[in-house]
C-alpha cells in the first residue's frame, strides 16, 4: 500500500480529482511523515504546519466547487530564500534570523494562486552560497540516502524534502549549481530556467546576474507541472523576459528520435568519479536507443568557468550582501559606539565564514587596481564560455552531461577546503554564466546506494526541448524506483 | 607566492565592513591567498578583441510608466528594525 506522501504531484492530482483522497488527507500523511524523518534529516528551517492544515481545508472547498488549479492541495516546500508574507526568512543566516517578509515573492504569490498548500522553509548555505548545506547558521542537512553525508547545496534542504517524502515538490535557486548539483546528489529532478523565465521578485539577491528560481519534483511530468506554474514575465523583476510560455505538460513523451545529442569532451575529466562515468556512459547509450544521435562537441573554455565563477560571484554578492547593516531589518550587534562600529560589528557578528569569505574576494576583484585584472577579465572570459555554449547548439539540440564529478561526500570532509568545496559545481557553474536552462534527472546508483545525475543543457528559452529530451531518458531509462531507508 | 597580503586582507576587510581578529586575519589572508592563486588561470585565456558580457541574455532598460502605486504602510517597513522611533529607523550618533 502506497501512502499519500510517496506519491508525485500528477499521481496525487488523479486521486484528488477522482474523490478518492482529500487535500486535509494528503497534509496529514505529508506532515505524519515530517513528524518520523525530519529529526535526522533536518531538511526544514521553519515548517508550517498550522498554516499548511489551514490551506489544505480551503482546497478541499475549492475541489468541492469544482475549482481545481493547477496545484490544489499539493503540499509544497520553499527555499529559505524566497519571501514568505508574515513566515520569517532567514536565507541559512544569523543576520536574518528574525526577519519577517511582508510580501511574498512572485514565486510563491504563483504557488499560492495555483492553490499550494506550504509545507514549510528549507534549509540552505547562507545567502546559498555553498555546495553542501553546512553552511547554514541553523545546522547541516543530511542527506537521505546516507545521513552521514551532505545533501548538496545550497538548496539542500529542498532536494533532502523531496528524497524524503517530507513533501511532494519544491523551490529551490540555483546560481552556480544550487539546484541542480543538490537533485543529483539526492536522487530527485531539479531543474534551472533560462536566467530571465522565472521571476526573482522577493529571492534574496546573492549573484544577481546568475541567480535563477527552479523546482525540484519526483519526476520530469511533476517539474513541468511546476514550470508552467512559476515561469512568465513578472513587471515588477526588471529582468525578467516577456517571452510566452508554452505548457510545459505538451513536451513530455514525444520522444527524440533524430535529435542530436552534444556530449562535451570537456565533461570528462581526470578526477570524475568511476561510478559516476559508467552511468553517464550508460545514459548515452540509453538516448541513443531513444532514436538519437550523440555526438562529441567541445566546449574549449569549460577549464575557466570555477575561476569566472568565483569572481563575478562574489563580486555581485559583495555589493547585493552590503545592505545587511542593522539598520533596516534582521540582526543588529549590541553595544555600539558609533555607526561605522555598529556596521562592522553587526556584519562580522551576523554572517558565516564562507559569507565573509565571499564578500572578502567580491570587494577584493572590485577594488581599485585590481578591477581590470580580475572583474573585467572575467567576464570577457565569460563572453568566451558563451559563445562555447552558443556554437554548440548550432551543432546539437541539447547537450548530456554529468551533473556532478562524483556522489555525495562525507560531512565535515570538504568544510576547511573552500577550493575543495567549490570544485563539486564545476559541471553546473558555466550553465549560470551563459544564462542557459539545465535539469538533473536521476541515473542510477552507485554500489554503496547513493543516487547520481545526468544533466541536460539546452539554448536559451529551451526548456521545453529539455523536458521532451529528459522525459524520453526517463521512460526508458527505467531507473530502479527506490526509496531512502529512513 | 604571496597573492594578498595581512595588511590588504585588512584594507580590503575595512572596504567590506568587516572586522577580524588576528587568528581571522591569518587564516582569511591563506585561503584568500590560495583562491587568487587559482584565478591566475584567466591570464591564460586569451580574450584580446572580447566584450566583457555582464549578463548572458541582452536586455535593454526596462522602463514602465512613471504613476503611484501602492506602497508598504510605514509600520510594516519599519516591523522589522532593530530600534525604531518616530516613524523612522534608529541608528547609533553619526555627528558628534
Amino acid at each position: 500500500m502506497m501512502e499519500l506522501y510517496q506519491l508525485t504531484i500528477h499521481e496525487l492530482q488523479d486521486r484528488l480529482r477522482a474523490g478518492q483522497t482529500t487535500s486535509a488527507e494528503i497534509a496529514a500523511s505529508v506532515f505524519g511523515r515530517i513528524d518520523a524523518v525530519e529529526k535526522e534529516v533536518r531538511a526544514y528551517i521553519t515548517p508550517m504546519r498550522e498554516t499548511a492544515l489551514a490551506e489544505a481545508k480551503l482546497a478541499d472547498e475549492a475541489i468541492k466547487r469544482g475549482e481545481m488549479k493547477a496545484l490544489t492541495g499539493i503540499p509544497i516546500a520553499v527555499k529559505d530564500v524566497c519571501c514568505t508574507k508574515g513566515v520569517r526568512t532567514t536565507c541559512g543566516s544569523k543576520i536574518l534570523q528574525n526577519f519577517v517578509p511582508p510580501y511574498d515573492a512572485t514565486v510563491v504569490e504563483k504557488l499560492r494562486d495555483a492553490g499550494a498548500v506550504f509545507t514549510g522553509k528549507t534549509n540552505m548555505d547562507e545567502f546559498a552560497m555553498g555546495s553542501s548545506t553546512e553552511n547554514s547558521y541553523f545546522g547541516a542537512t543530511r542527506n537521505p540516502w546516507d545521513l552521514e553525508r551532505i545533501p548538496g547545496g545550497s538548496s539542500g534542504g529542498s532536494a533532502a524534502a523531496v528524497a524524503a517524502e517530507e513533501c511532494i515538490a519544491s523551490i529551490g535557486s540555483d546560481t552556480g549549481g544550487s539546484i541542480r548539483q543538490p537533485a543529483a546528489l539526492c536522487g530527485v529532478v531539479g531543474l534551472k530556467p533560462t536566467y530571465g523565465r522565472v521571476s526573482r521578485y522577493g529571492l534574496v539577491a546573492f549573484a544577481s546576474s546568475l541567480d535563477q528560481i527552479g523546482p525540484f519534483t519526483k519526476d520530469v511530468e511533476d517539474a513541468a507541472i511546476m514550470m508552467n506554474v512559476i515561469a512568465g514575465y513578472d513587471p515588477r523583476e526588471s529582468t525578467s523576459v516577456p517571452e510566452e510560455v508554452p505548457d510545459y505538460r505538451s513536451f513530455l513523451g514525444k520522444g527524440i528520435e533524430g535529435w542530436k545529442v552534444g556530449i562535451p569532451k570537456e565533461y570528462f575529466i581526470e578526477g570524475i568519479d568511476p561510478e559516476v562515468e559508467a552511468a553517464i556512459r550508460k545514459a548515452i547509450k540509453v538516448v541513443e536507443e531513444a532514436g538519437a544521435k550523440c555526438v562529441e562537441v567541445s566546449l574549449p573554455h569549460t577549464q575557466y568557468c570555477l575561476a569566472v565563477y568565483y569572481i563575478v560571484a562574489p563580486a555581485e554578492a559583495c555589493s547585493n550582501l552590503a545592505r545587511y547593516d542593522g539598520v533596516k531589518y534582521g540582526y543588529r550587534a549590541e553595544g555600539n559606539r558609533d555607526l561605522l562600529e555598529m556596521y562592522k560589528k553587526t556584519r562580522s557578528e551576523g554572517f558565516g565564514a564562507e559569507v565573509k569569505r565571499r564578500i572578502m574576494i567580491g570587494t577584493y576583484a572590485l577594488s581599485s587596481g585590481y578591477y581590470d585584472a580580475y572583474y573585467k577579465k572575467a567576464s570577457q572570459v565569460r563572453g568566451l564560455i558563451k559563445r562555447d555554449f552558443d556554437e554548440a547548439f548550432g551543432k546539437c539540440d541539447v547537450l548530456l552531461t554529468p551533473t556532478t564529478p562524483t556522489p555525495a561526500f562525507k560531512i565535515g570532509e570538504k568544510t576547511d577546503d573552500p577550493m575543495q568545496m567549490y570544485l563539486s559545481d564545476i559541471f553546473t557553474i558555466s550553465t549560470n554564466l551563459a544564462g542557459i536552462p539545465g535539469i538533473s534527472v536521476p541515473c542510477g546508483f552507485t554500489a554503496s546506494g547513493l543516487p547520481m545525475g545526468v544533466q541536460f543543457l539546452a539554448g536559451h528559452f529551451q526548456e521545453g526541448r529539455l523536458f521532451q529530451c529528459s522525459s524520453a531518458y526517463e521512460r526508458l531509462a527505467k531507473i530502479e524506483k527506490r526509496r531512502p531507508k529512513l | 607566492m604571496e597573492k594578498i597580503s595581512k595588511e590588504e586582507v585588512a584594507y580590503v576587510a575595512n572596504l567590506a565592513r568587516l572586522s577580524f581578529s588576528g587568528e581571522e586575519t591569518e587564516k582569511f589572508t591563506s585561503q584568500l591567498n590560495d583562491i587568487l592563486l587559482y584565478m591566475d588561470k584567466l591570464n591564460e585565456a586569451d580574450t584580446t578583441g572580447v566584450e566583457p558580457v555582464t549578463h548572458a541574455i541582452a536586455q535593454k532598460n526596462a522602463f514602465r510608466s512613471d504613476t503611484v502605486g501602492v506602497s508598504l504602510p510605514i509600520e510594516a517597513a519599519l516591523a522589522n528594525a532593530p530600534e525604531a522611533r518616530g516613524g523612522c529607523f534608529e541608528v547609533p550618533k553619526v555627528i558628534e
